[in-house]
């Protein structure tokens, strides 16, 4: 299990006085599939508005450039939905949000509202998108809706059926 | 003669229509239209009745593959076998790319010379007098412009340029963008008008060997020359719309038809 805090960009964007302290932790399990072939899946977490706009990228796990391996941009494109969105906008590696797969278990991802990685998120209905495409094998994608900043504490949770296990999110005012 | 992409029927069929209204049933089917980085796409091009399978003839006549910036990229590895022509593409650029056949305007002639035999001629409007005798007997002539053409896109997709001319395929929504449950807006021009309200849109789905029906639906262009299309699933479509006016390039000619067909991919949600 890993902790990961993508927040660098977060860090360098001016805060607002008025912004509040609010709290998203978001767990994503990936789950043991029972194949013969197995690949780390490619996961992508974003925001969207109400109208599938996008408010921000959380975190993309793929396999990054690396000397001697094949480029795994090739296969961004297998997480439709994100790609459709905001990937293909991008240009990958993105700092604070692009990092490697992981493997089987629950990773937890912790962001406080003026350090998300595009800064302060503004008060508002969004949806969490969490979706998941693995080599030679299937793709999910999950949504949880939720309100920001939240007015109590919250743990609202969803679940993948194939590619993705318990998707937590976790939220404190 | 020149390059067109007619459908080669039957003979008597060939003879009996004009270029443009041969389009029906050709295809051009990429081996990917979306993808994250420049890579090499491989197409298969045919013609036949039931989208996407080869099961009659490869398709014919020259094929364009046109880079995001208007420039021509090379095809690669061209074979043409019976029932279909295959070949590749290096994308290197990030953007949209059209693969295309594209018959710009020619005439078709048929009529009977001295010994009552059937005669038949094609080609562009000036070399119309050197080829058809000037007593040709039961003469008809017609004229035709088709276009078939499909699209990949590199990353972001880029915006698709209309040029003003002839019968053009202006998509509002990007042909690299569709989604099943989703409707995309396509407007057709002519000469960089919107066609006339009320024009049939043909939209055949593939895949027609695994259901009972063939699945196609019709749709009219309204007054700005654009139709809704709902993609009821995801998979390859064929769209297609035809037209008639009388612009002709020889006074003989009454009437020019025009003919526009693209291969799209609905992704899943």
């Amino acid at each position: 299990m890993q902790k990961t805090t993508p927040l660098l960009l977060g860090a360098c964007v001016a805060v607002p006085v008025a912004a509040q302290a609010a709290d998203l932790s978001l767990t994503v399990e990936v789950p043991q599939l029972k194949v013969s072939e197995y690949h780390r899946p490619y996961v992508a977490m974003w925001l969207e508005r109400p109208d599938n706009t996008v408010a921000g990228n959380l975190a993309v796990w793929y396999q990054l450039p690396k000397a001697g391996k094949e480029n795994g941009e090739k296969w961004l494109k297998d997480m439709r939905q994100w790609w459709r969105r905001t990937g293909r906008e991008l240009t990958m590696p993105v700092d604070g949000v692009s990092s490697a797969t992981r493997p089987v278990g629950k990773h937890t991802m912790e962001f406080k509202n003026g350090a998300f990685p595009q800064g302060t998120l503004p008060a508002g209905q969004y949806v969490l998108k969490v979706e998941a495409a693995r080599e030679v094998g299937g793709r999910e994608l999950v949504s949880v809706p939720f309100q920001w900043p939240p007015a109590k504490a919250q743990k609202l949770t969803a679940a993948g059926n194939a590619e993705l296990g318990e998707i937590v999110v976790d939220l404190k005012p | 003669m020149k390059p067109s992409f007619v459908r080669p029927l039957v003979a008597a069929l060939l003879a009996a229509a004009s270029t443009a209204a041969l389009a029906h049933g050709s295809f051009i089917v990429p081996s990917s239209t979306v993808l994250s980085k420049p890579a090499y796409v491989t197409f298969d091009a045919a013609s036949g009745n039931d989208m996407f399978y080869f099961n009659h003839n490869a398709l014919r006549g020259d094929i364009t593959a046109i880079a995001p910036d208007g420039s021509a990229a090379p095809l690669e590895n061209e074979v043409t076998g019976k029932l279909r022509r295959v070949f590749d593409v290096n994308l290197k650029d990030a953007g949209t790319y059209r693969i295309r056949t594209a018959n710009p305007g020619g005439v078709n002639a048929r009529w009977k010379d001295a010994e009552g035999k059937n005669k038949m001629w094609r080609g562009p409007a000036a070399e119309f007098d050197k080829n058809v005798p000037k007593d040709a007997a039961e003469l008809r002539v017609g004229e035709g412009a088709s276009t078939l053409e499909t699209f990949v896109t590199i990353g972001k997709p880029s915006e698709i340029k209309a040029t003003g001319q002839g019968l053009e395929f202006v998509p509002v929504t990007h042909p690299n963008d569709l989604y099943a449950g989703e409707a995309a807006t396509f407007r057709f021009t002519l000469d960089g008008k919107p066609v006339p309200a009320g024009l049939e849109v043909d939209v055949h789905p593939g895949g027609s060997r695994y259901r009972d029906a063939v699945g196609d639906f019709k749709l009219k262009t309204d007054a700005k020359g654009e139709v809704k299309i709902k993609w009821p699933t995801p998979g390859l479509y064929r769209v297609e719309i035809e037209m008639q006016d009388n612009k002709t390039s020889l006074p003989q000619i009454k009437e020019r038809r025009l003919a526009y067909a693209a291969v799209l991919e609905v992704l899943p949600q």
